[in-house]
């Protein structure tokens, strides 16, 4: 273990670090013999406990009432280029999420640091090397930090398994630095969440994804029932019937949706474009319904099932339904 | 209202991308070059600001002399003025660098409101518009969904996780909007003849006091590009009316039921 000081960045949701966080920490552990975690957020220093638990020694916190209601970009990256000019971590962690996306992408500029996105996994022998995937998955590219400090990665969520240390609580050191006025302006009115019932997409242990060969945003409800009988179930949907309004962007699975990695992923109507699959790609098993046998999709497909979508569905609706009673 | 947009010109999406083996930069000979879908929104959604709040939209790239087809193809959308900065030293160029062009060519044009895509098709790293913004010292409100300007306020829905924020901003500030804020509109036969006419600044790092900006500065350097592993083949069957059965026994098989 070369590296000295790990940082890892812990976005807070209702007072509790979210997912990736305790992913990164995990991997933290691994590469650092130092392993630090830093938040923003009026209830910050709640999170100490479970990111202690996941390996994090100290939470630099910011409790200031304003990290509620301000876009965290901006004072964020001020708050983290004091504190890394402070302590000097060799390597800060972050996740491929909206808001990290913005601290870590302001934070590289203001350091003059390159920053290396899009990681699957990092690793260190003479230097932090970022491993990534190109060209819909079918290649791995590694790409090497030239001796900079600090190395600044932004790794997609999923890639790593949260697993506690059995640590005690992080120590809390507040964050003193006071937020640049200018940032101000800049400010979070509302929060609107889409509503959705059932486990979240990246809980789920099955995944449920159709797209634009479900022909009809109605016959999404058929997904619905599918994933009723199923339980532990969650709907996802391609881009194209995202961008087509049919359903919200929090169901979109791929490049620039959502990473899952269920024991079963199933896709209807799905072609399977390397945009889309690179999402799904790392599920345990993948079945797909799809009525063209050249589609992409069965290259990936432990089963796959050349039909319509929409008569197989209530069948394995109703087969599953008889099967459970 | 001033409005810059910047384009990147790729290699066209819907062939495979390739990296060289000995430079492992992206492959660009052979492959036609084509404005990112992605920035295509941008244009739009700067196009319908400006529309809706007067001003007008330059449109900056910085990419190799064919840039200028993608440059040209916002000209002919409705974009007022292109800067294309070109430069063999800027070949490979990472992120920071990129934004740091970027960023020296914005100010030397004059904003209220810069427009990005959130990552190009082809790199997505994702980062370069929030470089851009600290580099101009601005804020950058991401991942719009919607964009509305009034007189100096600007209001975006931005996607989340979860659904969407609400974020209130003061110009001058940037923008990076998602795809499918908006419908691009296609050039006209009229726009792409006017297009020809319309100022279109060529220069290169040196004019903006950049010298030296490009690839060799690079901070970071790709050390592998391996083939990734392929899922074993699985069995394909044709719905002879009883694919469901496959299914739920797969799933059985599984132990998810
Ligand atoms: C920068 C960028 C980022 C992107 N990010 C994402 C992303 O995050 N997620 C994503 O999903 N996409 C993404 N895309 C889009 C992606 O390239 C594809 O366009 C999209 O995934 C296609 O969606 P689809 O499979 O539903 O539609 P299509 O490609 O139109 O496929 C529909 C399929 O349905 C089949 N079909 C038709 N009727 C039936 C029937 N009755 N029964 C069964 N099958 C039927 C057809 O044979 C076809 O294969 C991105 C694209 C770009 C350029
Ligand atoms: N070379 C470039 N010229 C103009 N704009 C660019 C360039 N590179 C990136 N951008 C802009 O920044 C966005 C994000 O790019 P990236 O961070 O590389 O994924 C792109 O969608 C463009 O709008």
């Amino acid at each position: 273990m070369a590296l000295g000081k790990v940082w890892v960045f812990a976005e807070i949701a209702g007072g509790k670090p979210v997912p990736v966080a305790l992913e990164l920490l995990a991997k933290a552990r691994t590469l650092g013999s130092t392993v630090e975690a830093v938040a923003f957020s009026p209830d910050a220093a709640s999170a100490a406990g479970e990111l202690g638990a996941h390996g994090a020694t100290t939470l630099y916190a910011g409790t200031d009432p304003l990290w509620g209601e301000l876009l965290l970009g901006g004072p964020a990256a001020d708050a983290l280029a004091t504190l890394v000019a402070e302590h000097q971590p060799d390597l800060l962690l972050f996740g491929m999420t909206y808001d990290s996306r913005d601290v870590a992408g302001r934070l590289a500029a203001k350091l003059d640091v390159p920053v290396i996105a899009n990681g699957l996994d990092i690793s260190e022998t003479d230097g932090v090397t970022v491993h990534s995937s190109a060209f819909g998955a079918t290649l791995n590219v590694a790409t090497r930090f030239e001796n900079n400090a600090p190395a600044i990665a932004i790794i997609r969520p999923k890639s790593f398994a949260a697993e506690p240390s059995g640590g005690g609580a992080a120590a809390v050191v507040p964050v003193t630095s006071a937020i640049d006025p200018k940032h101000l302006t800049t400010r979070v009115t509302d929060r609107v969440a889409d509503v959705a019932v059932g486990p979240k997409l990246e809980e789920a242990s099955i995944v449920i994804s159709g797209g634009r060969g479900l022909g009809d945003p109605k016959n999404f409800e058929l997904l619905d029932q599918l994933a009723a009988v199923l339980g532990n179930a969650a709907v996802g949907a391609s881009r194209a019937v995202v961008d087509a309004g049919w359903v919200p962007y929090s169901m979109q699975v791929g490049q620039t949706g959502k990473t899952v990695k269920p024991a079963v992923y199933i896709a209807f109507g799905i072609s399977g474009a390397m945009q889309h699959t690179v999402g799904m790609k790392g599920a345990k098993a993948i079945v797909a319904v799809n009525r063209d046998e050249n589609a992409p999709i069965f290259k990936l497909a432990d089963l796959g099932v050349v039909g319509d979508a929409l008569k197989v569905l209530p069948a394995l609706v109703a087969e599953l339904q008889k099967r459970r009673s | 209202m001033k409005v810059v947009v910047c384009v990147k010109q790729i290699p066209d999406p819907n062939t495979t991308g390739q990296l060289d083996p000995t430079t492992h930069l992206l492959k660009r000979e052979g492959v036609e070059a084509v404005l990112d879908p992605g920035d295509e929104f941008g244009v739009e959604a700067g196009l319908q600001l400006v529309e809706a709040n007067g001003g007008d939209v330059t449109v900056v790239s910085m990419a190799p002399e064919r840039g200028l087809d993608a440059v040209r193809k916002a000209l002919a959308m409705g974009a007022s003025k292109g800067v294309l900065i070109s430069d063999e030293g800027l070949r490979g160029s990472d992120a920071l660098t990129t934004a740091r062009v970027l960023a020296a060519a914005i100010r030397r044009e004059g904003f209220d409101l810069v427009i990005t895509a959130t990552e190009s098709t082809d790199g997505y790293t994702g980062v370069v518009p929030q470089m851009i913004a600290e580099l101009l010292d601005i804020p950058a409100v991401t991942f719009a969904k919607t964009v509305t300007v009034d007189g100096t306020s600007l209001t975006v829905k931005r996607q989340t996780e979860a659904g969407y924020d609400l974020v209130q901003a003061t110009l001058p500030a940037l923008v990076s909007v998602t795809a499918g804020v908006n419908e691009p509109r296609y050039p006209s036969l009229k726009g792409i003849m006017g297009a020809k006419s319309k100022p279109l600044d060529r220069i290169g790092p040196a004019d903006l006091g950049l010298e030296g900006a490009g690839g060799a500065t690079a901070g970071q350097s790709i050390s592998g590009v391996d083939p990734a592993a392929q899922r074993a083949a699985g069995s394909i069957v044709k719905d002879d009316g009883e694919g469901y059965l496959r299914i739920a026994d797969f799933l059985a098989e599984k132990k998810v039921i």
